[in-house]
């Protein structure tokens, strides 16, 4: 991974304290694991920010690179690395999700 | 390129031998599967870290050869 899409990365983390890398963007997502978070994060009132990794190939690879994950989509809380689609829909079905987000302050619907 | 249900739970025990693995194929396309995985190995480990085993396991074939893969992890 370049170092120029390494500085993208971290810095859409660091500007987002709910940040969704996915495929397509949370209006029009093009992938059914991606629109399942994205539609998680919604049902919940929360603010997030989404990049479509779908822009470039650097970011489509280097995401992967960057959490050592190799699916997308991957949500970050608070530059946290929470997990992908299954992880994700796993802790908002148990409430785990929203004892992070209270956790981390991010305001959601209770 | 798909994966047949019966490599992946082999790649799965090879890694992981105390493992019961379940996996269903979701749509009768051999391109898209759940797999549950329960093992003691997973105990005292975050579930970043316990899927991490799992994907480590399919050695780079996750996202590649295997489109979809829902994991459901859980201790022994």
């Amino acid at each position: 991974m370049n170092e120029e899409t390494k500085n993208l990365i971290q810095s859409k983390i660091n500007d987002n304290e709910v940040c969704l890398f996915m495929k397509g963007t949370p209006d029009a997502p093009q992938c059914g694991f991606s629109m399942a978070v994205s539609n998680i994060l919604k049902i919940l009132e929360v603010n997030f920010q989404g990049v479509n990794v779908l822009e470039t190939q650097e970011l489509r690879d280097g995401i992967k690179q960057f959490s050592d994950w190799p699916t997308i989509p991957q949500l970050y809380i608070k530059k946290e690395f929470i997990g992908g689609c299954d992880i994700v829909k796993e802790m908002y079905e148990n409430g785990e999700l929203k004892k992070k987000l209270e956790e981390s302050s991010i305001s959601f619907k209770k | 390129m798909a994966m047949d249900l019966k490599e992946i739970e082999k790649f799965i025990k090879e890694a992981i031998p105390d493992a019961l693995v379940d996996i269903q194929d979701l749509a009768g396309d051999g391109n898209h599967y759940s797999a549950t995985v329960v093992s003691s190995q997973f105990f005292g480990k975050s579930k970043i870290e316990q899927h991490k085993m799992v994907y480590a396991s399919l050695k780079g074939r996750m996202g590649n050869e295997l489109h979809a893969l829902a994991i459901k992890t859980k201790e022994k």
